[in-house]
């Protein structure tokens, strides 16, 4: 079995957000990049079948140079085959552009027989690239999965829906985004790290894949940020002080919640 | 999952890739897996075994050698594994530096091939726990004054005497065990719990280190093999070039600890208000103890990765490494009593981590080498002139 799980590098969840230069995007400086949380459980789950049934787990970045790092994180962890496709400034936040560069990037290291990718990036949250990256391959796709089970050319995966579980069952080789609940990813061993070290990363541009990155980024696009604005500052909240006279904080929070809030 | 710590001379570009992934991946353990209930354990004098096997997944013991599929970590690495361990708790990480550094490291270097192919694996995945026996009730600055005898006896050794303050002690499956021959040469002995005659006894009522073991070894004419005695190790030299190898992990160790309270005392001086509702951080007495603390944190962090990259160039000598171990501890030290004082009454309790590092940073101070010895040891290289033994009196 051959797997390729598609991994998005991006800031940490901790991170303090500012907007930057042209309004559009995020500050950069001191931001910690990961591997955004959801594509964690698309590797866990590749290295968990690998380890169980054999073959192959290859990792696919499109992104700056700082994307190798969350790829030499992945081989830490147990991938064995990692390509980064260098670029990603002009098609920055456009999911069908980077839908496109990644499917080309999945067929020319391919062919695979489960790729997975996270149901959402952070940062941008569209849920868009992995639906996109199957059509484009033309295979099936479930997302949100949340179990997993892969037999002899198919696969079972499960959905939590509100209320209830959907099941579906799909022919390989199929996309698969992961949902958190998949699994329980793993921590790098140190070992592990230092393996990884001697495993070279194979880097492709978007030219090597018959790809203009311009040109996606420019005639073809098919969004673009505009602009960021970060949320109004939380207003800080009235404490009532009940200590002295309890039955008179009361009057006043229920004077509060009628006529400032209008909740009663 | 890398949370952002003190940096402000970018030490962050000394590190290799590799590096801060190793940093960053026991960052992100220790906080998810050691922080939720360090304050719980060290309350209640628990040490966690329970997460042994987790470390051995991590591959966190001998984590520098690269025999039996270890990681071969640089010794920055290890420094930053040790860093982070101390940012939870000083116990944490003394578990781990005496495994590796004192358990794995002399059976590795002075241990026959028969001794490493039987424990250094089991200790590798933290099947067996071991300890390291030097100091007694009587000698502790002064090891070399043990009174620990070994007798030869045909190809078996007669081991009698008791150690005090041994890490790990009463839970170990393997004691290094440090005793005088009769020519009076120190030799190393590696004791399986269960010998008939060993026994120990765990030190009750530390205010330090309590999420650790502590124990008392007591050894009563126990036979030890001649083939667990470590062939190659003859000398005070011996014990005393495992303390180096612990003493380099405790100058990078002792800085998390430093890291860990000035990080939570950042935090709190900046929300905690007084005086016309402004954060305790507006005055320049709260401003002078963060830079204090700060300045320290960052002078140490270049000493520690400059002794890093000279252990990995096989060139840092004993004495730099007393003085890194001296100069951590101490602002570790200086670093918890800040914090102590700028979390005004939180800083008792243990909601917040303070008291747990202020407590526990005493033993690290003490253990391998006290502040003072390392003093005398900087102070011969500097004069020339050993000052350990008090001047006569020749008037
Ligand atoms: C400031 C900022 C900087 C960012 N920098 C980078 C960066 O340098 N590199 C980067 O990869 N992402 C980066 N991202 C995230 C990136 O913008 C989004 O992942 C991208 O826009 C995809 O959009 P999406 O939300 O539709 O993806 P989604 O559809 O939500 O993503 C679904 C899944 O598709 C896969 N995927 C998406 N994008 C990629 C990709 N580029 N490479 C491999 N797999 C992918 C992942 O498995 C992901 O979980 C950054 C985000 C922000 C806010
Ligand atoms: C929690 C904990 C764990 C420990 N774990 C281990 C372990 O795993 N294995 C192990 O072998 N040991 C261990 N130790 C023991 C530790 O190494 C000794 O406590 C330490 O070496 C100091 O010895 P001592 O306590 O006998 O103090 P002493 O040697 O009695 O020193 C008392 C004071 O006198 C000062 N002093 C002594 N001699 C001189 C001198 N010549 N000039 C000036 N000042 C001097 C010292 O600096 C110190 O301030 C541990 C200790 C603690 C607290």
């Amino acid at each position: 079995m051959k797997y390729c799980v598609l991994v998005a590098y991006v800031p940490d969840t901790a991170s303090i957000i500012k907007i930057g230069g042209a309004g559009n995007r995020i500050d950069e400086g001191g931001i910690k990049w990961i591997i955004s949380p959801y594509d964690e459980f698309a590797l866990e789950e590749a290295i968990r079948l690998k380890e169980a049934r054999g073959g192959e787990v290859t990792v696919i970045t499109y992104g700056p140079d700082r994307g190798s790092t969350g790829l030499r994180e992945c081989l830490a962890r147990g991938a064995d085959r990692a390509v980064h496709v260098m670029g990603g400034e002009a098609t920055f936040g456009d999911a069908f552009a980077i839908a496109r560069v990644l499917a080309a990037a999945v067929q020319k290291a391919g062919p695979f027989d489960l790729i997975l990718c996270g149901i959402k990036g952070v940062g941008s949250d569209q849920s868009l690239v992995g639906a996109m990256v199957a059509e484009l391959l033309d295979v099936p796709h479930v997302s949100g999965v949340v179990k997993l089970e892969v037999g002899e050319g198919s696969l079972t995966a499960q959905r939590d829906v509100e209320g209830g579980t959907e099941v579906f069952t799909a022919p390989l080789p199929c996309l698969v985004a992961a949902h958190k609940g998949l699994n329980e990813p793993r921590y790098p061993s140190l070992k592990g790290i230092m393996a990884a070290k001697k495993i070279p990363i194979e880097t492709w541009k978007p030219a090597d894949l018959g790809l203009d990155e311009a040109a996606l980024g420019g005639a073809e696009a098919t969004s673009r940020w505009l602009k960021l604005e970060l949320p109004a500052a939380k207003a800080g909240g009235t404490i009532l002080n009940g200590e002295e006279d309890p039955a008179g904080a009361a009057r006043e929070l229920a004077r509060l919640l009628r006529h400032e809030a209008k909740a009663i | 999952m890398a949370l952002s710590s003190l940096d402000l001379y970018n030490v962050e570009e000394l590190y290799s890739e590799d590096e801060r992934l190793v940093r960053d991946t026991v960052r992100a353990w220790v906080n998810e897996r050691v922080m939720p209930h360090i304050e719980e354990w060290a309350w209640e004098g628990h040490f966690p075994r329970e997460l042994i096997p987790e470390m051995a997944e991590l591959a966190l013991f001998g984590s520098t050698f690269t025999e039996y599929g270890l990681p071969g970590l640089s010794h920055v690495a290890y420094g930053l594994v040790m860093q982070e361990l101390e940012r939870g708790d000083s116990g944490l990480r003394s578990f781990v530096s005496v495994q590796s550094a004192l358990v794995m490291y002399p059976i590795m270097t002075w241990g026959s091939q028969e001794q490493k192919d039987r424990f250094i694996p089991r200790l590798a995945r933290g099947e067996l726990i071991g300890c390291f026996g030097l100091t007694e009730p009587d000698f502790g600055s002064n090891p070399g004054g043990m009174r620990t005898r070994a007798r030869r006896h045909g190809d078996r050794w007669v081991l009698n005497g008791a150690k005090a303050w041994i890490t790990n002690g009463s839970i170990a499956d393997l004691a290094t065990v440090w005793a005088k021959d009769d020519e009076g040469t120190i030799r190393g002995f590696l004791v399986e719990r269960g010998t008939p005659g060993f026994s120990t006894v765990e030190h009750k009522g530390k205010y330090s280190l309590r999420a650790s073991v502590t124990s008392q070894l007591i050894f009563e004419d126990v036979e030890v093999p001649e083939a667990n005695r470590l062939p190659l190790a003859a000398g005070l030299k011996c014990p005393l070039s495992c303390l180096t190898q612990a003493r380099y992990g405790i100058s990078w160790g002792a800085l998390g600890s430093a890291l860990a309270t000035f990080h939570a005392t950042l935090d709190y001086t900046k929300s905690r208000l007084q005086f016309g509702e402004r954060p305790i951080a507006c005055h320049q007495l709260v401003q002078e103890r963060l830079v204090w603390m700060a300045n320290e944190i960052t002078k140490g962090q270049l000493m520690v990765w400059r002794l890093g990259r000279l252990k990995d160039a096989g060139r840092a000598t004993f004495v730099q490494v007393s003085q890194a171990k001296r100069n951590s501890c101490w602002v570790a030290r200086e670093c918890a009593r800040l914090a102590r004082e700028l979390h005004g009454a939180n800083g008792v309790v243990n909601e917040y981590p303070i008291m747990r590092h202020l407590m526990n940073i005493e033993s690290v101070y003490t253990y391998e080498g006290t502040h003072d010895m390392h003093t005398l040891i900087l102070g011969e290289h500097l004069t020339g002139f050993p000052a350990f033994m008090p001047p006569r009196n020749e008037g």
